[in-house]
């Protein structure tokens, strides 16, 4: 089982994931797309870990899941918090700091 | 291998729709898919433990949290087509697709060497093995997650707490509140009316016909209407006499 076609997978998952944090207008969505990349990540540190025949990777990936998990918390409660004030959750609304 | 060349098309397939699709919830459905097949791949690849964490986490725990925020953001929160930054949606397109296909064909060029395999480090199971590399080389790291974890939880709860900086409305102020306004914009002090109700189709979706045949807005939910799920009284009253005429033709 070559380990070539998973990371290439990987890759294109990260780069759809990218593309859509540049084109989403949607914070949720937005968010949903760092997720992807976050999930692309992992997939290449588990594959690697199986290229080098230790657990490294994995342990790895087990954190960067406990870090998503923390993130994904705090940055839905601030897009609560900007739709409740601004009754919006686009992320072009939110340009108060350009002024 | 099989699992990952069926798995992988579905994989892209999902992660392209959640860039085309206008509803948040199905970006979170599509989303699902790519996190549960990710979780196969994980099983495949000799990761059992982590196959069980990204159900658990990922699909149970962070999705649920997606849907949830889109359930309270509402549902009239699609995005909006409207390009901020003109040429940036293909701007983004073209450097996209150049950097994946830089990272596909570099990845793709570089040989990984010979596959060492889980099999010897899995040999005591695969939780165990983690766990002696959890809490013995990584455990100053796992100690600095649950702090991480703590202030995360504490960060949620200081931001989706309100105070309440005004006093609670009560039923004397609603009330007069409700004749201020009949008085200065002539808003009907009454309670709204009701959506239609009609012998076939008794819903909240159908809007109240006024004593002019105009349908009343005030009779539905707003949420309804932003959803695009309101149905015109006219065409419903169309609907019976086609039915009717139907019948009378069987008969």
């Amino acid at each position: 089982m070559s380990a070539t076609p998973f990371l290439v997978l990987s890759a294109i998952l990260f780069t759809i994931g990218c593309v859509g944090v540049l084109t989403r207008r949607n914070a949720i969505v937005v968010f949903m797309c760092v997720e992807l990349m976050l999930n692309a990540s992992n997939l290449a540190l588990v594959t690697f870990s199986r290229v080098h025949g230790n657990l490294d990777g994995q342990v790895a990936a087990f954190f960067v899941m406990v870090v998503a998990a923390a993130e994904v918390v705090v940055g839905l409660a601030i897009i609560m918090t900007i739709f409740r004030t601004r009754r919006s959750a686009s992320v072009d609304d939110a340009s108060l700091l350009k002024y | 291998m099989i699992a990952f060349w069926v798995l992988a098309p579905i994989m892209v397939l999902a992660a392209l729709g959640i860039l085309v699709v206008r509803k948040a919830v199905h970006a979170a459905l599509l989303l699902a898919v790519v996190m549960i097949s990710l979780a196969i791949l994980y099983l495949v690849q000799d990761a059992p433990f982590l196959f069980a964490v990204q159900i658990i986490v990922y699909t149970g725990a962070i999705l649920m949290l997606f849907l949830f925020v889109v359930m309270l953001v509402g549902v009239d929160a699609s995005d909006s087509l409207v390009e901020t930054i003109r040429g940036q949606r293909a701007m983004a397109l073209v450097v996209g697709v150049l950097f994946g296909v830089t990272l596909a064909l570099g990845v793709a060029q570089v040989s990984v060497g010979a596959i060492a395999g889980l099999s010897e480090a899995n040999s005591d199971g695969n939780v165990e093995g983690l766990a002696q590399l959890l809490f013995k080389d990584y455990v100053f790291a796992f100690e600095v997650t649950s702090a991480l974890l703590i202030t995360a939880a504490m960060g949620a709860m200081v931001l989706a707490h309100r105070e309440r900086l005004t006093p609670k409305p009560s039923q004397a102020d609603l009330a007069r509140r409700r004749m201020r306004d009949y008085a200065e914009h002539g808003r009907h002090p009454g309670p709204l009316p009701n959506p239609g109700v009609f012998a076939r189709h008794n819903a909240v979706d159908t809007p109240a016909l006024l004593p002019d045949g105009t349908p009343s807005e005030a009779s539905i939910s707003r949420v309804l209407a932003a959803r695009g799920t309101v149905q015109s009284a006219p065409e419903l009253a169309d609907d019976i006499e086609q039915l009717y005429t139907g019948e009378e033709d069987e008969k």
